[in-house]
């Protein structure tokens, strides 16, 4: 009886002040245990959210090298720590299955998906970008202005870029005399 | 905002807490609308009218900031008695030239002197005839009465005389008394004491005449003495992470990093030259040769030498519109041979999806980075044509690449947000697999390019033989050092490569390098500033140490303006930015936007050059004259004025003018791209209007494959009112054809108050809701909105309208049959003698780019 009587919930409840049993005397072995995965980082990242141009303040949690978490930052004076739908779905962006993780190739008039070794595609299109200019190098125009350029090759992209990767981008083509070089700030 | 920029949109709601009235402007009801104190339903496309009609309450009633309006903007200016208004020529300013289907702007500049643009479409004016860019400020005649008939107030004021709240009703749909609310909310809350601001997005800027969308809201926030000074200003909410970022170091092809010019075939023959026309002998700008020097040597480094003017012949040359929508209509022409797509869905997320498809067919090869294959990367598989049976993989000779990209947890770097802050994020984790960079990627590719090029004795391969592009790499992936790339951006001595502290310090003589002069000062002190994290509540409000802001920090720009001419906060409540006379320097809550020992009562000197000309109580340091514009003398392609068109597709009759359209709009005139009437079309009697939505970005390329999101908007619909369903009859959650000559596409019917009929002259008008996010690919798939809409821009900026067309919709699932409709040109879009000369961006596209200068 000893033994029974303080398991008795009654009892606990009583010894506990929860009266309604929701509180502590409801948790298990387990629910005691529990802990948000973020308290159990090894590494806390600073980050910045991906989506739209707030600039919403992001912590990137880390445990055992992979990536468990990703919360708004309490610090930021943009965000306060908070994060909208899409921001609160950073985690799923960066570790979710429908990330494709290989480089595909599709052939001329084909029809799927090859993949490719990553050096073998670069190099492949390192050539198309030689060919392609040399094919197609305007020295002038053809009122005998000089343009330096070429028409052939065109780029798109650099909203949802780093900074220094759009200096790259256009400090590369711009000494290939690629000038139709464009991104998301046109649309 | 509370749908698109939800976290932003947290001050709002804190301004309201604190007694701000929300007022929001937009044809749909919103998150935003259920929150704000006034909702305006507004027909789409008539902005400047409702706006134009607040230029003219402000001038009528008096309420303008009679000391900010005559001391910071160029009210009292006179203008060149050559000038003409619309008022006069029924729609155009005077200078139309119909030959070349543009405008000369001579007759819109100052009476006595000439000035050139600060911002706009500067190459597209560089070489014109006038020797000097800028102009001694001395040399404009003002009239302080602001009488003269001839002064900017006097032509503001007319030009907007008969922009009623009766007009306002008329072509916008806004009953008087809820214009009169807004205009009076708004009036009342701009003073010495108390400031309001505007907010917009895309909204704003996708119209054929976006740039006068902005403009207007200038003026008004000029007048009411609101720009400059906290609580007030225009804001752009940018949509993307560092869209500000690749606009500040811009993939554009008509900029140089730091908002310096790209050359011009035909004017920018040499560096003098280049330097002659596109700086200024006054204003800020008169400092552009060290800006463009120091990047030359950023670029070409030992090579750039005085000798060979540091490298500028390397540079390519502008012909004239280089832009998305001129590459793509060259593309689908052939002229196009290979595009790199990095990060960005065009197929899905740019207009007339068909023709952007199309062009991609013609390529010989096509580079696509991103997490998935997109409908860009996919275009030969999965499109709505290869659907139809239109096209076959089998006969798209196009060879694609699809590289994976890595995410932004994997890489370091820093992104702009919307209000030019910079924001470092670390790398967390290392890419997987075959996922890299862009600056990797970039990086390595440019590194074979200089080995495949290495052996060359071509005079044209130098620029890329010398292009200096030794940055340390790090980690298994030999990623290059993103910040070595940011010390770069921010500048150092070349003597001893230490980072420069500031813009600043810039030489023109070779001595200093900078890859974009308005980030430098991100790395001053050899330390990256943009990763700079003092928490919020361990900081003032304006928390500069959070993050680095371009120019110098700065967070908020022009703010000379906070304070009077005198230099003397305009009232205790509003202090900002002052002038301490004790120190003889400016200070404040910010880092000051102006010469920090330039006294208020500083005046130039007749013949003072350069920085000297900025007087005291000149806050606009960046203009040539030092003030705000509310009339534009230059840098404009469609008039000094904002004035209300319909846009391309309407459902009305410009009430204002005989000039139905923006008369210098771009208008692609190919088979591809057939257009409605102009006006009253009976086959498409409905307004269109497109948005985003909360839970999906964009083209989708970062939503639309998560499920979290996904089931949260898995489906493509269009939002009507219940007066429209009834007439159509259509029932919420049918599956409804929406049309226009471009194509058709199928979606689910939400039938919604959110959405009003409008009344436009006794005629009730309908407008439909289509956000935009859907495409073949993904969790969630559904058409394209974008299909449906044709070529069209503006002129100042080339983007696209996608804010107000016209189409149909009807009861059922589209059939699987072409869409596309032979176009009808009722030539009502110009007044009669408007020519604009055919195919001027259409078939040819890179011919007539050369012919457009001619």
């Amino acid at each position: 009886m000893r033994r029974v009587l303080p398991a008795w919930p009654v009892l606990e409840q009583l010894r506990r002040r929860d009266l309604k049993a929701l509180g502590r005397t409801a948790f298990s072995e387990r629910t005691e245990q529990l802990g948000p995965r973020t308290a159990k980082a090894d590494e806390v990242v600073r980050s910045v959210c991906p989506y739209c141009s707030v600039g919403c303040g992001q912590l990137v949690y880390l445990k055992d090298g992979r990536i468990t978490d990703i919360e708004g930052d309490p610090d930021s004076p943009i965000s306060g720590g908070c994060l909208c739908p899409k921001g609160a779905a950073t985690f799923q962006l960066v570790t979710g299955s429908h990330r494709t993780k290989q480089v595909l190739y599709r052939k001329p008039y084909g029809t799927k998906w090859e993949t490719l070794p990553l050096a073998t595609a670069m190099e492949m299109v390192a050539q198309r970008v030689k060919q392609t200019r040399d094919e197609t190098w305007e020295e002038t125009d053809p009122k005998g202005n000089v343009v330096n350029r070429t028409l052939g090759i065109a780029h798109l992209g650099g909203a949802t870029l780093d900074n220094e990767e759009n200096y790259l981008i256009k400090k590369l083509f711009t000494a290939l005399g690629v000038v139709q070089v464009e991104n998301q700030a046109r649309i | 905002m509370a749908e698109c920029h939800p976290v932003g949109f947290r001050f709002v709601m804190e301004a309201k807490r604190r007694g701000a009235t929300i007022i929001h402007v937009d044809p749909r009801f919103t998150r935003t609308s259920a929150v704000a104190d006034i909702h305006v339903p507004i027909r789409p496309g008539t902005d400047i009218a409702f706006l134009g009609g607040l230029v003219n309450y402000i001038i009528t009633n008096e309420r303008y900031f009679t000391e900010y309006v005559k001391a910071y903007t160029n009210a009292t200016a006179l203008v060149n008695e050559n000038f003409k208004d619309t008022e006069d020529l029924d729609g155009l300013f005077s200078g139309w030239n119909s030959e070349k289907g543009q405008y000369e702007i001579s007759s819109w500049q100052y009476d006595g002197a000439e000035v050139g643009p600060a911002a706009g479409k500067r190459e597209m004016f560089s070489g014109e005839p006038m020797s000097e860019r800028g102009t001694q400020s001395g040399a404009i005649h003002h009239d302080e009465t602001m009488q003269d008939p001839r002064c900017v107030f006097q032509i503001v004021k007319r030009h907007y005389s008969r922009y009623t709240p009766e007009m306002v009703e008329d072509i916008c749909g806004i009953p008087q008394d809820k214009f009169l609310q807004v205009a009076e909310a708004l009036c009342s809350n701009s003073s010495r004491e108390r400031t309001s601001a505007f907010c917009y997005a895309v909204g704003w800027t996708q119209h054929s005449i976006g740039v006068q969308y902005i403009r207007t809201a200038c003026i008004v926030q000029l007048l009411l003495g609101n720009i400059g000074r906290p609580g007030g200003g225009i804001m752009a909410l940018r949509g993307h992470a560092s869209i500000q970022g690749s606009t500040d170091i811009p993939t554009l092809y008509n900029l140089l990093p730091g908002y310096l010019p790209m050359p011009h075939a035909k004017y920018d023959t040499d560096l003098p030259t280049y330097l002659e026309a596109n700086g200024s002998t006054s204003g800020w700008w008169s400092e552009m040769p060290k800006y463009m020097v120091s990047l030359l040597k950023a670029y070409w480094g030992d090579d750039a030498t005085e000798h060979n003017e540091y490298g500028y012949h390397y540079l390519p040359r502008l012909s004239g519109d280089h832009s998305h929508q001129v590459t793509v209509a060259a593309m689908a022409d052939g002229v196009v041979k290979g595009y790199f797509v990095m990060g960005e869905n065009p197929a899905v997320g740019s207009m007339h999806g068909q023709l952007q498809r199309k062009g991609l067919r013609e390529l010989d090869w096509l580079v696509v980075r991103d997490f998935a294959p997109t409908e860009t990367a996919e275009f030969w598989k999965t499109a709505p044509e290869i659907e139809r049976g239109e096209v076959r993989p089998e006969d798209i000779g196009t060879e694609v690449f699809f590289f994976p990209a890595a995410t932004h947890t994997e890489k370091d770097g820093s992104f702009t947000n919307t209000q030019r802050l910079l924001q470092w994020h670390h790398k967390a984790i290392e890419p997987p697999g075959d996922c890299r960079s862009e600056l990797g990627f970039t990086y390595h590719l440019g590194r074979r390019l200089r080995e495949l090029y290495a052996d060359s004795a071509e005079q044209r391969d130098l620029g890329i033989q010398r292009l200096t592009w030794d940055y340390p790499t790090k980690g298994p992936h030999e990623e290059p050092d993103a910040e070595a790339v940011l010390k770069e951006i921010n500048g150092y001595t070349v003597q001893d490569g230490k980072a420069m502290s500031g813009f600043k310090d810039l030489k023109d003589d070779g001595s200093t390098a900078c890859g974009c002069w308005i980030y430098s000062g991100a790395y001053a002190d050899d330390a990256n500033q943009t990763a700079r994290r003092k928490p919020a509540d361990e900081q003032t409000w304006v928390a500069p140490d959070w993050g680095w802001a371009w120019p110098s920090n700065r967070r908020l720009m022009y703010n000379r303006a906070s304070a009077d001419p005198d230099g003397n906060p305009w009232s205790e409540r509003k202090r900002y930015v002052w002038w301490d006379a004790q120190k003889k320097k400016w200070t404040g809550e910010d880092v000051p936007d102006f010469i920090e020992t330039r006294p208020p009562d500083y005046r130039p000197a007749e013949d003072a050059t350069g920085t000297d000309t900025i007087g005291g109580a000149d806050p606009f340091i960046m203009q040539a004259d030092g003030l705000g514009w509310l009339y534009a003398p230059n840098g404009l392609q469609d008039g000094p004025l904002p004035t209300h068109y319909e846009p391309e597709e309407s459902v009305a009759e410009n009430a204002l003018y005989l000039q139905q359209c923006n008369p210098a709009r771009m208008e692609w005139d190919r088979k591809d791209n057939p257009f409605h009437r102009a006006f009253d079309d009976p086959r498409f009697p409905y307004a269109i209007t497109t948005y985003r939505l909360t839970e999906h970005h964009t083209a989708g390329g970062m939503t639309r494959w998560l499920s979290w999101l996904s089931e949260l908007q898995p489906e493509m619909f269009c939002e009507i009112s219940p007066e429209l369903a009834r007439e159509k009859g259509l029932r919420n959650g049918d599956w409804a054809t929406i049309s226009t000559a471009r194509t058709v596409i199928e979606c689910r019917v939400l039938v919604t108050e959110r959405i009003r009929p409008m009344r436009i002259r006794k005629r009730i008008v309908h407008t439909i809701g289509l956000p935009y996010h859907w495409g073949t690919k993904g969790l969630v798939t559904g058409d394209s909105t974008n299909d449906l809409i044709g070529f069209v821009a503006d002129p100042n900026s080339s983007i696209q309208e996608s804010k107000a067309f016209t189409g149909n919709i009807e009861r059922g699932r589209r059939g699987r049959g072409r869409g596309m409709l032979e176009p009808i040109d009722d030539k009502l879009r110009d007044l009669p003698e408007v020519h604009k000369p055919r195919g001027k961006h259409g078939v040819r596209a890179a011919t007539s780019q050369e012919d457009e200068e001619t």
